[in-house]
């Protein structure tokens, strides 16, 4: 058979994602069988220590998250009470913090020096700080504050699809509530659920920012391998990359295994239950108060990153509140070079990751679903894989593989140029381009295209004018889900920066380490205003 | 109705193979120009990928396709100047109206031309003024005139429509038929339509190819496929027919059959004195006349369309021909 123009660029795209995504893994693997490193790390109970620290921390995380989002989704999905649609798209906002920016935030409010310790000092009359944000139960909270809307919003997606005839179908077979409940609804929300909780353990696992700032003597995996690497001891960090990838994939396949039959998600296509009024007033109002308590528990975090970041430097001390508030921050950060830089870098790095991302999502979607090429299922699974690694495993994976100069093995130096942190953005944005654009081109009907041709339109005429509008929705939530990942980007950042390419988040904690909250704050604050809108934009229909 | 002399659009020997051994063909037709031909046949018998081929989404294994002696067999879609309406209208969801009909207008041509033959074309299928509306707020039967008014703006060589009313419900449907017949006619487009309903292929169509199991069984004229079916699959898929074999198509006066076997239409069928014997099972009373089931005395059933007071439900009748159908 004649070799077809679309297998060879099938073969192309599935060797440059195996390039980007496997084969550093693989290096990373090879150079952790190394006898005395792997003696090592068996024989430290340090090294034991914080892998099962990450075991157990992710697992707390999901029931945490899980505990506070399903009982929301619940309420938001089931009842109404007044202010239950502003309220509802008010509790998904912790979304838009990049884990760093939550991290510090929550470090402006609850740490011990932060807004709410330094009002019970004051109220108490304390000499010290009434508590230590540290450790465990610090990355837990912050854990549990971030990741509970992933819970909240599957769980809510789950139940706007449950078919109410269903429920008056098991009522009018006789079953009670709770029969209903446990028989028919939770079988029914099960995907949701297990996507929810595979989702919150990844993110878990893969954390950095928290343990990082709140960790001290308490490590977890992904701290431990940067901090491993930073000593210089590199065959160490090797086997903790590939210990943490590890314990990654056979937390995924665990997981995957309760997922069970996707058919029940194909069954729920009836009308979902419409929202109950409250109807006793005490019980109303407790419900609303509770909902606005909640919002602005939620918000606080937000609120209290915006407030440092209008207090100029060296102007709170020991007041409760702020005695100055101007836009100085702000004003340094546009108008000094210095903070100037990382801003920039951040986004044209993010920028073009994106792009590419979406670009090499298109292709591969156009492969395996439009083409059915032979590989398509290598090529799927690619774009999928860096989900289920942790962003520590490739910064170490793409530092090891680009350090080297062996041409003919396809490795390049690139540690130290501009290309490599755009890289492994481009690296974790594929999973979330990738999904967003092959879903969309799986719903396109191909009739469409055909449509087009029969009209006379040629290929790029079909693809821009036809092709492109319908994969928008996809492709807008998926870019918008990259763009922010690499904006707010600390995990790979904190392995692969140079100082030419320091991004925000690497802003942020250096101006943390010299006492510039207001600084910092400032960061953030336009991090987390550039998500929301970007987030916004790419939500729409 | 004498065949074609001079034929438009050639089909010589087109051949699909697919991979799972399916193979299509090959077929040869001639279809002359301004002729509505339909492709009628159960499902999987390839008439779909027929029209597939014409439009060139599916690339032939084998024959040739031509228009106006051009050969196009090799020329894609975008350049065939093929007309196509699909079964689900494939209209853009993100374009309006308008910009649907004008979708294959594109190119040299000025914005007020363009607009004037997007005008022309709502127009004639009796749209006129939807341009600036939404195709979803369109009602079925209405973008099903969209999608053909997409087809025919760009003025292409031939029209290919796939199961064109299949979209539409029962009652909708004998109307738009008919509409549908009258915009073909008045452009005076070639035209090919797929379909697995006979009333719409003899309602639609000035001549029916049939297909089954990827091979061309007859193509003709309504009456020639009724009256002269060509085989015993022609004769049961196109209209009522009962079936007789042995001493039953004996009696009915198929002496001439080769195999035995004789088919005659229920309205071709009466009550006499001689002929098949048999039992009457069931009356199904129609208005203008009623359909009797009987049961011959070897339990093969058969129908008998009649006067309404013929027979009675248990009377023991004789059935004979006045017209049999045989090879």
């Amino acid at each position: 058979m004649r070799l077809r123009r679309v297998d060879l660029v099938a073969a192309l795209v599935t060797l440059l994602l195996a390039w980007l995504v496997v084969y550093p893994i693989l290096i990373v693997a090879g150079e952790a069988s190394n006898g005395a490193a792997i003696h090592a790390f068996l024989s430290r109970p340090g090294e034991w220590a914080a892998l099962w620290a990450s075991v157990w921390i992710s697992l707390v995380s999901v029931i945490l998250a899980a505990a506070i989002g399903i009982p929301l989704a619940f309420l938001f999905e089931w009842f109404d009470f007044p202010g239950r649609k502003t309220l509802g798209a008010l509790i998904a906002l912790p979304v838009v913090l990049p884990p760093l920016v939550g991290v510090i935030a929550f470090l402006f409010l609850y740490g011990e020096s932060g807004f709410i310790a330094r009002a019970i000092q004051a109220a108490l009359h304390l000499d010290n700080a009434p508590w230590r944000l540290q450790g465990a139960a610090a990355i837990l909270l912050v854990h549990a504050y971030s990741m509970y809307v992933y819970f909240y919003l599957f769980m809510r997606a789950g139940l706007a699809k449950l078919d109410v005839s269903m429920l008056e179908a098991a009522q009018a077979l006789g079953a009670d509530r709770r029969t209903t409940l446990w028989r028919v609804i939770v079988p029914l929300l099960r995907p949701s659920l297990i996507g929810a909780a595979i989702l919150t353990f990844m993110t878990a696992l893969g954390s950095f920012s928290a343990p990082y700032i709140f960790g001290g003597g308490f490590r977890v995996m992904t701290t431990q391998i940067v901090a491993t690497k930073l000593n210089g001891d590199r065959p160490l960090a090797m086997v903790e990359t590939v210990a943490l990838a590890v314990v990654a994939i056979a937390g995924l396949l665990i997981l995957r295994r309760t997922e069970g039959d996707d058919i029940l998600v194909a069954l729920g296509k009836g009308i979902a239950p419409r929202p109950r009024p409250i109807r006793r007033t005490g019980v109303r109002w407790l419900a609303t108060g509770a909902g606005w308590g909640l919002a602005v528990l939620l918000l606080l975090p937000h609120l209290t990153l915006i407030l440092v970041s209008l207090v100029p430097y060296g102007a709170w001390t020991t007041e409760i509140l702020p005695p100055v508030i101007n836009l100085d921050n702000y004003r340094r950060l546009f108008s000094e070079a210095e903070r100037l830089r990382p801003m920039w870098n951040s986004f044209w790095m993010a920028g073009v990751s994106t792009l590419l991302a979406v670009a090499l999502a298109i292709v591969g979607g156009w492969l395996v679903v439009r083409r059915r090429v032979a590989w398509r299922r290598a090529i799927e699974g690619l774009l999928a894989l860096p989900w289920a690694l942790p962003g520590t495993v490739f910064a170490i994976a793409l530092a090891t593989t680009f350090s080297v100069r062996a041409p003919l093995a396809l490795r390049f130096v690139l540690v130290g140029t501009v290309v490599l942190l755009p890289l492994a953005y481009l690296v974790r944005a594929l999973p979330l381009t990738g999904r967003g654009i092959l879903a969309s081109y799986r719903q396109l009907d191909p009739a469409l295209e055909e449509a087009a041709a029969s009209l006379g339109a040629g290929r790029w005429r079909t693809f821009a004018r036809v092709t492109l509008p319908q994969l928008r929705p996809g492709l807008a939530a998926g870019a918008s889900l990259a763009f922010v990942a690499g904006l707010g980007d600390i995990v790979a950042s904190i392995v692969l920066y140079t100082f030419e390419t320091r991004p925000v988040s690497i802003e942020i904690l250096s101006s943390l380490r010299l006492d510039e909250t207001g600084v910092a704050a400032a960061f953030g604050v336009v991090l987390m205003l550039v998500s929301a809108i970007v987030l916004s934009v790419g939500a729409r229909r | 109705m004498t065949p074609p002399s001079t034929a438009f659009l050639q089909v010589q020997a087109i051949e699909k193979r697919w991979s799972d051994g399916v193979v299509i063909g090959p077929i040869t037709l001639d279809i002359a120009r301004g002729e509505i031909l339909a492709l009628l046949g159960p499902s999987g018998s390839g008439k779909t990928t027929m029209l597939r081929l014409l439009a060139g989404f599916e690339g032939a294994d084998g024959g040739r396709i031509a228009v106006a002696d051009e050969d196009v067999t090799s020329v894609p879609p975008a350049r065939r100047r093929f007309g196509m309406v699909f079964q689900h209208y494939a209209l853009f969801p993100h374009l309006d109206v308008g910009d649907n009909v004008g979708f294959g207008l594109a190119g040299s041509r000025e914005r007020g031309a363009v607009a004037t033959k997007i005008a022309q074309a709502l127009t004639l299928v009796d749209l006129a003024g939807f341009e600036r509306r939404k195709v979803h707020e369109l009602s079925g039967g209405q973008q099903q005139r969209v999608a053909l008014a997409r087809a025919l703006a760009p003025e292409p060589r031939v029209l290919l429509l796939d199961e064109p009313l299949s979209n539409l419900d029962p009652a909708l449907r004998e109307r738009t038929r008919h509409e549908l017949r009258a915009v073909i006619k008045r452009v005076d487009i070639t035209t090919v339509f797929v379909t697995h309903e006979q009333e719409e292929a003899f309602d639609l169509g000035d001549r029916i190819a049939v297909l089954n199991q990827g091979r061309l069984e007859q193509a003709g004229t309504p009456d020639e496929l009724y009256e002269r079916p060509a085989n015993l699959f022609v004769a049961t898929f196109v209209g009522r027919a009962n079936v007789f074999h042995g001493a039953a198509a004996k009696a009915l006066g198929g002496a001439a059959t080769r195999n035995g076997v004789v088919v005659v239409r229920p309205e071709r069928l009466r009550f006499g004195h001689a002929g098949v014997p048999g039992i009457v099972r069931e009356r199904r009373y129609t208005g203008a006349a009623a359909f009797f089931v009987v049961e011959g005395d070897d339990h093969e059933r058969f129908e008998v369309l009649a006067e309404p007071d013929a027979a009675q439900v248990g009377e023991r009748v004789y059935v004979e021909a006045t017209r049999v159908i045989a090879w």
